[in-house]
């Protein structure tokens, strides 16, 4: 009885979950001009219509370039700032791990907000580097979170070991650290894609002609529901299934022993 | 007497594999049981069966006659002390041991008295207001120990509780266990791998392995007559020896005839003998493959002359002349061998 | 740890990392709080800007209105959450679990911008719930979901429902299960279990979970943009308003160090909870 009313209740949790999302995939399929009720279709023109759509395309392209270098960059201060206060003692070394998270508890609106001021007054114009940087500064605390908490004595042996094998610091670095670190770095840097890719707050304010994809929709949305919007969700929805099935079947295969 | 606890034809699958095959146990009121195997041997299973907390694939278990098979953990008169203690940590030690009690509605100057009683029992009166984390592993064990006890259940269950421990603490905790479970008079099943411990509690020895019970009794009879080749290795150490019953019922082995009662003419048999009745003295011819000093004796591992793939194990006196290599002679107290089963 | 070897090498590791907080982070926050100080039309230093804030109801207004609302969220949302997860942890088959986890979280990947745009599409006035309710016949007339604090809380609740599922999840799963086997062993039954064992062990996570509720929702444009309607304002949007409209940095740089402040205090007020633990 009681296990009939727990599968009731997460069946609901699960439709209300799901609700949006079932009705931004039906409603990319609608027949007529608006993406409202009553359904008519399916018809594959709202997707023929994104895939012509140059702002569209260029948005999704651009969000990609920002993505996956602002997320390498993110990866890697993430992880030579895990090493070094991993591996060595430094002086303040709480201190300054604190800095390097305290972006976390900042809302995007404001770190943002921070840069166009910073920037506006270095006399730095909006563009997708401008909103690339700014998610370097939301993702690093991410990557150096995850990387160091990973990083502790049973590494450190195998480190020493090769180092006393004759190795270099930098042969360490390469050679040792990083391939045994692979899972969490992969962590970090498929985290920081999921958060940029998505992030509409910094890219709006930061960026100008040249935009993201999360901005673009925006902008299209402010003139009205358009069922464009509707494909574009649907497949980008599409693409983070599929990042998503190879994340896990990467992260989940390859179990380091 | 009737038994307390009588575990009935338990069966017990997992999947394809089979955790316990056909097991039946009776448990007498006041006594002190041990559940002895390695790992997979079943032992746990069987105690999780008994607590309430797996319901066998087949078979009954009954507790004071009553059928408690399909019974919740709350509804038998049994109470677990689990392997990590798991303490509640949010609740004060005296709030922990008081839990139980709670749950039955007593109230709370009742229980509050009640916890109070046994934590001096188990020496921890102090402890009433402290937070489990700031107790030592010991006192955590008693902590737990007493949580149980109070409830006054009818047996109480430890699934492996001293693994925990070093070895010293060990030793000390076993001598209160032993005390407390006289003190308190409830019967105790006690889960381990350890033959030391299970020897040092136990009134009554449960040897087990691959899901059934090898061996059951007392534990000098366990260890002094063991009936399988398991038993006789798992419960200290033996000397295995393949014999041939011959016509006269006497056993021949490769290190002499044995005069052995319970063979039938012909049969292939297994034989056992504890080192400690082999000793130096005129007999077999041996050299010496391995010494490992243990302190009061010596462990000494030879090879006979007249059968050299035998490795005969002997404990000798810690001042015994013998090193690797070296010749010996050693002689077998041919009244302590023991005829196997298997 | 080797402290013996060379420091500069470590001070080289975490030098990039650092400057880069330092420059893109730190010191647009400093200027930020510098512009702030130095309102748009004014002449020089000046407190104008806070003043304002104090001084001008409907300004004032968006930061009561953001509390209520994330507050109302982040109660729902843990609500919801918790049975929810609960059910995953325990009641979900071992082997499935992974997977009803996925699931649950698998609307994350949808484009957030598009998806509160979707909600639009449910909760409108000729949208698939008044739809449904009135065909059905059990409305006379059409809700007001949408443009409405209606609206924005279930957007909210809907994102929130799904990362808290995520982290009480992960609490659940982390409680060691003799807990629960002591307290049914001692004679709990399944609601005393929850109440005095569960519960107070999965407060912890609770309340950390809670704390990520309020300081998202509250620094969260989109939306309240697009599902709150006109009626009130929420702190982000009034933000914006400055910027879009007004282009005054100065009353936004103000309203933002607000709104840090507010989040500051919660966290504070939050602290006994948030101590990052070692395990």
């Amino acid at each position: 009885m009681a296990r009939a009313i727990s599968i009731l209740y997460a069946l609901a949790i699960y439709g209300f979950i799901f609700l949006p999302v079932a009705v931004l995939v039906l409603f990319s399929f609608q027949g007529t001009l608006f993406p409202i009720p009553p359904f008519n279709g399916p018809s594959l023109r709202w997707y023929q219509a994104v895939l012509n759509d140059a702002r569209l395309t260029d948005g999704l392209v651009n969000s990609i370039f920002v993505a996956v270098l602002s997320s390498a960059l993110a990866t890697l201060l993430g992880f030579l700032s895990a090493w070094g206060f991993a591996r060595f003692t430094l002086p303040a070394s709480a201190l300054l791990r604190g800095f390097l998270t305290l972006p976390l508890t900042v809302s995007y609106l404001i770190i943002g907000m921070g840069l166009l001021i910073f920037f506006n007054w270095l006399g730095l114009p909006k563009s997708l580097a401008a909103a690339g940087i700014g998610h370097v500064v939301i993702n690093l605390p991410l990557c150096f979170a995850i990387i160091y908490s990973q990083m502790g004595e049973h590494q450190a042996n195998i480190e020493r070991a090769a180092r006393d094998l004759g190795a270099r610091e930098w042969q360490v670095l390469t050679l040792v650290t990083a391939p045994m670190l692979w899972p969490a770095l992969f962590a970090g840097f498929f985290l920081s894609m999921t958060f940029s890719w998505d992030e509409f707050v910094i890219a709006f304010l930061l960026t100008r002609f040249e935009t993201t994809l999360p901005v673009e929709i925006w902008n299209l949305l402010r003139a009205g529901l358009n069922p464009k919007t509707n494909a574009v969700g649907a497949l980008v929805f599409g693409i983070s299934i599929l990042l998503a099935i190879v994340f896990e079947l990467v992260a989940f295969r390859k179990r380091p022993q | 007497m009737t038994d307390l606890v009588s575990i009935e034809h338990i069966t017990q699958r997992f999947g394809a594999s089979l955790a316990l095959d056909d097991v039946s146990l009776a448990i007498q009121p006041g006594s002190y049981t041990v559940l002895l195997g390695p790992s997979g041997s079943g032992k746990t299973t069987l105690l999780s069966i008994l607590g309430g907390f797996l319901q066998p694939s087949a078979g009954r278990v009954l507790i004071d006659g009553a059928d408690c098979t399909t019974l919740a953990p709350a509804k038998r008169p049994t109470a677990t002390v689990f392997q990590d203690y798991a303490l509640f940590p949010h609740m004060s030690v005296g709030g922990n041991v008081a839990f139980g009690l709670r749950m039955q509605g007593v109230a709370k100057d009742a229980r509050v008295a009640k916890a109070r009683d046994m934590l001096r029992i188990v020496g921890l009166d102090q402890a009433f207001d402290k937070k489990p984390h700031q107790l030592s592993g010991g006192q955590r064990q008693r902590v737990a120990l007493a949580r149980a006890l109070v409830v006054e259940p009818a047996v109480l269950l430890l699934d492996e509780p001293l693994g925990a421990l070093d070895l010293k603490l060990r030793r000390q905790m076993q001598d209160e266990l032993k005390a407390i479970q006289k003190r308190v008079g409830t019967a105790f099943v006690h889960v381990t791998h350890d033959q030391e411990e299970a020897m040092a509690l136990a009134d009554h020895v449960v040897v087990m392995n691959h899901g059934r019970i090898e061996d059951e009794g007392a534990p000098e009879r366990v260890y002094g007559r063991p009936a399988t080749r398991f038993s006789a290795t798992f419960m200290g150490e033996s000397t295995i020896l393949d014999g041939r019953v011959g016509a006269d019922g006497r056993v021949a082995t490769a290190l002499g005839i044995f005069d052995l009662a319970g063979g039938n003419a012909g049969q292939m048999v297994h034989v056992a003998i504890r080192p400690e009745h082999v000793q130096i003295g005129p007999g077999i011819a041996a050299t010496v493959k391995d010494v490992v000093y243990q302190g009061s004796f010596k462990r000494v591992a030879a090879a006979p002359a007249q059968a050299p793939e035998v490795a005969l194990l002997a404990r000798l006196p810690a001042y015994a002349a013998v090193a690797e290599g070296s010749a010996i002679s050693l002689q077998i107290d041919p009244a302590q061998v023991i005829l196997l089963a298997d | 740890m080797s402290g013996a070897r060379q420091p500069i090498a470590g001070w080289a590791s975490v030098s990039p990392a650092l400057l880069w907080t330092l420059v893109f982070f730190a010191l647009p926050f400093v200027a930020m709080a510098a512009a702030s100080l130095f309102p748009k039309g004014g002449d020089g230093l000046s407190l104008a800007n806070y003043t304002q804030f104090f001084a001008n109801p409907s300004y004032w207004r968006a930061l009561t209105n953001s509390l209520e609302v994330t507050l109302v969220v982040a109660l729902i949302s843990i609500l919801l959450a918790y049975p929810f997860a609960w059910i995953l942890a325990f009641v979900v088959p071992e082997r499935w679990q992974r997977l009803a986890l996925m699931l649950a979280v698998l609307p994350f990947w949808t484009s957030y911008v598009v998806r509160s745009y979707s909600w639009l599409l449910v909760l409108a006035e000729k949208g698939i719930v008044n739809d449904t309710l009135l065909s059905l016949g059990l409305l006379a007339e059409p809700l007001q979901l949408a443009n409405s604090r209606t609206g924005t809380v279930i957007g909210f609740v809907h994102f929130f429902v799904m990362l808290l599922t995520l982290t009480i999840f992960a609490n659940l799963k982390q409680l060691s299960p003799n807990y629960r086997k002591a307290a049914a062993d001692l004679g709990a039954g399944p609601v005393q279990a929850f109440l005095h064992v569960i519960l107070p062990l999965t407060l912890p996570g609770i309340m950390v979970g809670a704390f990520l509720t309020f300081v998202l929702a509250i620094g969260d444009y989109i939306t309240p943009q697009i599902l709150g309607g006109n009626n009130e304002l929420l702190m982000p949007q009034l933000i914006m308003m400055q910027i879009g409209r007004r282009g005054d940095f100065a009353s936004a740089s103000a309203l933002s160090i607000i709104l840090m402040l507010v989040v500051s205090v919660a966290y504070l007020l939050c602290a006994r909870w948030l101590k990052i633990e070692r395990a």
